[in-house]
């Protein structure tokens, strides 16, 4: 063994995210003081981002089996039955410390992880969403953020030839230092061409493919498991750059040698790099693994042990093979330009030895390596904040003194503003699959040759969340949900991506384990069982954490493309019914979009959704478009009944309007932009609408009749009272050009100057 | 049919051109790789969308030194069809098979959206089966389709009726307003001199399909269909 022991310090230490305890630990499983090496080795995985340490007792609770499950968290992602002879793969990562210290290569590299993590299960990703949340826009640099951000996921889905179909963009002051970059990939396989991260086969070689290793990211993994300071954009060098056209051809050289039966296990090389890769695979299969690291192409001369070993250069990939094939291998790598050279073999010993210049600089048993960093039951206790921000008057909470004006500030609000800006920027249509692209309530994409398709949406509220995180969780698994029903799908199954501030705050942590119960409740009663998915701890800066944000990601079948359906209006004079309890103790004010745009407020308690209720709306409408019935359905959500009544015209084709006629106790303001589970907003022709109101009596949800499908105008009727007139084109221009003049100030400026 | 659908490093529209013309239009398909010389028997030559070489330096410029260009070169030189959509309309212009190059998009920004394109000649290969002004909404997806060409090219190119598709409103109007990139002369697709060579920023591809949304494009494809049954008649 080369390499003195290090002198441990508590400095040394630190500097590893390690504390005396985990050294103690580390030295017990090797018998003996780490060498530097191992100790950086130690010190990525057992990081939070790899080892999970303060969220993996709370995790054990979700729900992870299902009948369609066939590969449930543990692995690069889950993957799922979808019938014909297929499977989904799927999963969403977050990336969000590298975006906000570079937006564009942090967003760019976290489509290119989570795409690796795809393709290394054998499958071909078919598309991308992304799940972003950002600072408020009148900040310059919040601005900044979100132009990279948006130009780096496109920049690598573009090129790399994923469409990126949808996904969600959220603002608030919350996000402001901490913008969060969640990308979810899903993919498709047949059923018996599934790959693992697992090396087996003792003395098969274990072959490097894909880009050199350099100097880049080093210690990402553990820049990602703390909160930034003053100084954190000095930690840029440990943000990698990415290379879509080298993974484009990665993915392919990858497909190929797995399709043709040379790989006996794969893994991509994402965090902890090359460290990650080796101890993972020998720990699922039980052997160990030994390398040289002479043989690793290298970028530049002169890179340390410790340096190559946690190096987190992105396009790379490890796998193993059969002596035998191994010339085939490389035959195929080379045709696409690649590197591909046998960095090492597998070992009985269970150790991951590691050498350079032939001398031993590391030696680790892989299992407790990958599988026994320390677990945290960390302290949780109720939020300081949460009584205080629970408490609010809804009587109190005024109407608006101009309608007119409130619809149009109301949508042309960051959250409600449609997102073409972003969205347009994104290939959505590469591969040719996409039948409902971005701005819908869920994305629609066919699989060719098999009259199937997929649905996927993405979904959280974070207000909701952190109002009560149990609840605002259940809430975004329903939503979630609801939307792939809208779509026309059936909800399959789900992953998750729940970003967090810092794990050692008490108050964070009962927010995540309320969260985690949220979730499982919801998965177990929607019948979605979790597949796999990332935590990101650690979104905090200088004391300020974000929202519980638990991104929930919900793939769902459609049996037939006769099922899709538009969240927009179809045809003048169809009759709009609302789907779902509308009584005043459903439908609230309590962290609505109207109290955070006109009273800058996030309080009270939300609506809760009712689990059994949320079963029975989904059902129904799942039933109402399998008859034919549907001409459209939108979740109502954010903005309540109005917001989504526009919504649905503005998204609409050829000037179609709507007239939104409603009663009830509630004053109309609650009643109209309040919020609350459950609801669907659809669209039926005239001749459909009794047997959809009889059938939702029958199945026991409440409906609505509220009005109908116009031409060309906005009128809004609550208790006979006439509240708005306008036209549907004023209300489109501020809309849709929202985003784009908050991105732009100072030509909004010029514009008034010319006016 | 037989349609040879190129495929370079970091093509990423092959499968959907092969998806097209195999499916749609029951023709048959190879895929060639671009260090392939042989182009195999075709009637066809697809240069697909996608990001050559990353496209890191000038679009095409790279992909035009593959090996295969050679072939290409020497099939339209026999009168072979030739299309190139997006990216491989950039390779054509930088192996000059097509006059002009491509600029950045006047927005600065990728920009994928259906377009209006207003139909400007039918008398070609890839038009037959459109009528004269007929407007067609079919998708764009591109950072680099703003077309550029000397003065004296432009003018030959209009000269010579060259320009097959233009940028438009829904109306067929030619304005600023519905032109997405700054193209110069609202230019979205033209042909070479002796009408064999197609170049195209739109992706008729992903419009030949109701399901998708518009099946604009594929009259273009039958159009081609037509003309190869033209030509083996007339051979035969």
């Amino acid at each position: 063994m080369s390499g003195a022991p290090p002198a441990v310090s508590e400095e040394l230490l630190a500097r590893h995210g390690l504390d005396q305890q985990e050294y103690r630990r580390i030295c017990g499983i090797l018998g003996r003081e780490p060498n530097l090496t191992e100790l950086g080795i130690f010190s990525v995985m057992w990081s939070e981002h790899c080892s999970y340490k303060s969220s993996k007792i709370h995790l054990r609770r979700l729900p992870t089996r299902g009948a369609c499950v066939v590969q449930g968290p543990g692995e690069n992602a889950g993957v799922v039955d979808i019938g014909g002879g297929l499977v989904a793969v799927f999963k969403i990562e977050s990336h969000n410390h590298p975006s906000y210290i570079e937006p564009y290569q942090g967003a760019a590299t976290g489509a290119g992880g989570i795409i690796r993590d795809i393709f290394t299960m054998g499958a071909r990703p078919i598309a991308l969403m992304d799940a972003l949340h950002f600072g408020e826009l009148s900040e310059p640099k919040n601005r900044l953020i979100l132009e990279g951000v948006v130009a780096g996921v496109g920049g690598y889905g573009n090129c790399i030839g994923i469409p990126t179909v949808g996904g969600e963009t959220v603002f608030s002051q919350r996000y402001g230092n901490n913008p969060l970059v969640n990308v979810l990939c899903l993919g498709v396989a047949p059923r018996d061409q599934v790959f693992y991260g697992r090396a087996t086969g003792l003395g098969n070689p274990v072959i490097y493919v894909g880009a050199k290793t350099g100097r880049d990211g080093i210690h990402g993994a553990t820049m990602a498991s703390e909160e930034f300071d003053d100084s954190s954009e000095q930690k840029r060098p440990t943000v990698q750059v990415g290379d879509p056209f080298l993974e484009k051809l990665l993915l392919e050289a990858c497909l190929e040698a797995m399709q043709s039966g040379y790989v006996i296990g794969i893994q991509d090389m994402g965090a902890a790099g090359l460290t990650c890769s080796t101890s993972e695979m020998g720990s699922r299969a039980g052997t160990g693994i030994e390398i040289e690291l002479d043989l690793v192409p290298q970028r530049e001369p002169g890179m340390t042990p410790y340096e190559i070993m946690l190096s987190e250069s992105q396009e790379r990939m490890l796998l193993v093979t059969e002596p035998r094939h191994e010339a085939k291998v490389r035959e195929i790598f080379a045709r696409w330009g690649l590197d591909a050279v046998a960095i090492g073999r597998v070992t009985s010993d269970g150790l991951l030895r590691v050498r350079h210049h032939g001398q031993v600089v590391a030696e680790i048993p892989n299992q407790p390596l990958a599988d026994e960093a320390p677990l945290y039951d960390r302290p949780a206790g109720e939020p300081a904040y949460l009584r205080a921000a629970q408490a609010l008057e809804e009587d109190a909470i005024p109407p608006p003194a101009d309608w007119r004006e409130a619809v149009l500030e109301l949508m042309s609000s960051p959250n409600l503003c449609r997102k073409r800006w972003i969205w347009q920027q994104y290939d959505h249509m590469v591969r040719t699959n996409t039948v409902a692209g971005p701005g819908g309530d869920a994305s629609v994409l066919r699989l060719k040759d098999t009259g199937r398709l997929l649905a996927l949406s993405t979904d959280c509220n974070p207000r909701l969340c952190y109002l009560d995180p149990a609840a605002g969780a259940r809430a975004a698994v329903a939503e979630a949900c609801r939307n792939i029903v809208c779509a026309g799908g059936v909800p399959l199954a789900a992953t998750n991506c729940l970003n967090f501030a810092s794990p050692e705050n008490p108050e964070t942590m009962w927010q995540f384990s309320q969260t985690i119960d949220g979730i499982r409740d919801a998965c177990l009663a929607l019948g979605t069982p979790i597949t796999g998915g990332n935590v990101s701890f650690y979104n905090e800066t200088r004391g300020t954490g974000i929202f519980p944000t638990p991104v929930i990601g919900i793939l769902g079948t459609l049996e037939s493309a006769d099922l899709v359906t538009p969240a927009a209006f179809q045809a003048e004079g169809d009759v709009l019914v609302l789907l779902g309890p509308d009584g005043p103790e459903q439908v609230r004010l309590a962290g609505s979009e109207y109290l955070e745009v006109f009273e800058g407020k996030v309080e009270g308690v939300p609506a809760a959704v009712d689990l059994e209720m949320e079963k029975r709306v989904q059902a129904l409408l799942a039933a109402a478009i399998r008859r034919g019935w549907i001409r459209s359905a939108h979740d109502c959500a954010e903005g309540g009944l109005l917001a989504t009544a526009l919504e649905s015209a503005l998204q609409a084709r050829g000037g179609l309007g709507v007239e939104l006629v409603s009663s009830g106790a509630a004053p109309a303001h609650r009643a109209l932009f309040g919020e609350g589970p459950s609801r669907v907003l659809v669209s039926v022709s005239a001749d459909n609408a009794a047997a959809l109101l009889e059938h939702a009596k029958a199945q026991n949800v409440p409906v609505a009749v509220c009005g109908h499908v116009a031409r060309g105008a906005v009128r809004v009727v609550y208790n006979d009272a006439e509240l708005l007139t306008m036209r549907v084109d004023e209300i489109f221009e501020a809309w849709d050009q929202s985003l784009e003049r908050r991105l732009h100030p100072e030509r909004m400026v010029q514009d008034e100057a010319v006016r | 049919m037989k349609t040879a659908v190129v495929v370079f490093p970091g093509s990423n529209c092959d499968h959907d051109a092969e998806h097209v013309c195999k499916t749609v239009l029951g023709a048959e398909v190879r895929q060639v790789w671009h260090m392939d010389r042989d182009l195999g028997p075709a009637d066809l030559v697809v240069l697909p969308g996608g990001f050559s070489y990353g496209d890191y330096l000038r679009t095409g410029a790279i992909a035009r030194f593959s090996p295969v260009m050679e072939s290409v070169r020497e099939f339209a030189g026999r009168g072979g069809f030739v299309l190139g959509i997006c990216n491989g309309f950039q390779i054509l212009q930088e192996a000059g098979l097509l006059p002009g190059a491509m600029l950045r998009n006047s927005g600065l920004k990728f920009v994928c959206r259906h377009v209006h394109l207003r139909v400007e000649r039918t008398d070609t290969p890839f038009t037959s089966k459109y009528r004269v002004g007929a407007v067609l909404s079919i998708p764009i997806a591109h950072n680099e389709g703003n077309f550029y060409a000397s003065a004296e090219d432009l003018e030959s190119l209009e000269k010579n009726r060259q320009v097959i598709f233009r940028y438009s409103s829904a109306a067929g109007e030619a304005d600023a307003a519905s032109n997405p990139n700054g193209s110069l002369h609202d230019i979205a697709g033209i042909v070479n001199r002796r009408g064999n060579v197609l170049g195209m920023m739109p992706h008729p591809e992903r419009a030949s399909e109701p399901q998708l949304g518009s099946d604009d494009g594929r009259p273009l494809f039958e159009s081609i269909l037509a003309a190869v049954a033209e030509r083996v008649e007339a051979t035969v």
